[in-house]
């Protein structure tokens, strides 16, 4: 069941990959990088992190998409013109190129990965909300504090880059 | 059917989303798809971070990707409105047409 269900999503994860990057109008990228990280999400919790698989969901496909789209919307971006030249050539040798370094990537993983045993549902119970706020307000906080200072930072920058002048 | 899945095959999704969040990122002229394909790479590192965390039985790995997630959204935020600046002022989101730093 546990590999059933790591096929299914990992392969709806790769096809939303994959139509990201051919997909010419804006939109319909965001929305594969959505099913991208819903399924993600779904291994997420089949490897025990409750919490970052809801942030995953709220935080990237809520919050970042949301703002993703509605920059799409405002800027009524539409599908990319054929203006540049590409030789279909590059184009093929290209994809060839990436099938092989994945390959070898692939293979590089499957060799040199050490045998652990297999990812079990429900064999790692320590990603809770409990236990990552825990350590997050423990041994880590020292970089939350600089994480919200960073955020104050986008926040200025985002709103001094808005502004009517520039 | 076996009933664990072996760790590598995480790894292994995780380096192929990552490819093609390169791939998008040099192939595509848009700056919004651009933009989208960094995200994807940052979703891929996630998911190496949360496969690690698991095989280590240590939540450390997902504290990290949480500030990756963190980074992100303020990278969108900054980045979006770079976007909004760029295309206030050159009516254009095809990265051909803003070179001007190029030469």
């Amino acid at each position: 069941m546990t590999t059933l269900i790591f096929l299914i999503f990992a392969g709806i994860a790769v096809f939303c990959g994959i139509n990201l990057v051919v997909q010419t109008h804006p939109i319909a990228s965001a929305l594969s990088l959505i099913g991208v990280m819903g399924s993600l999400a779904i291994l997420y919790l089949q490897l025990g992190g409750e919490f970052i698989a809801a942030a995953q969901v709220i935080v990237y496909a809520g919050a970042i998409m949301v703002l993703f789209v509605f920059v799409i919307m405002l800027l009524n971006a539409g599908a990319e013109g054929t203006s540049r030249q590409v030789s279909s050539f590059a184009r093929y040798v290209g994809i060839v190129l990436l099938a092989a370094f994945l390959g070898l990537i692939s293979f590089v993983i499957q060799a040199m990965l050490p045998k652990t045993e297999g990812v079990v549902f429900g064999a790692f119970q320590g990603g809770t909300a409990l236990d990552v706020g825990r350590k997050l307000f423990t041994v880590y906080l020292l970089p939350f504090e600089v994480t919200s200072v960073l955020i104050l930072i986008a926040i200025v920058g985002a709103m001094v880059l808005a502004r009517k002048e520039i | 059917m076996q009933n664990a899945v072996p760790m590598s095959w995480y790894l292994i999704l995780s380096a192929i989303l990552f490819g093609l969040g390169v791939a998008g990122f040099i192939y595509r002229r848009n700056i919004i798809t651009v933009f989208m394909s960094i995200e994807l790479m940052l979703n891929a590192v996630n998911l190496t971070f949360i496969a690690f965390s698991y095989t280590l039985r240590q939540v450390d790995g997902h504290i990290f990707s949480f500030f990756v997630m963190v980074v992100a959204a303020a990278e969108a935020a900054v980045g979006l409105a770079i976007i909004l600046t760029v295309f206030k002022n050159r009516e254009t989101l095809m990265i051909d047409d803003v070179s001007s730093m190029k030469y």
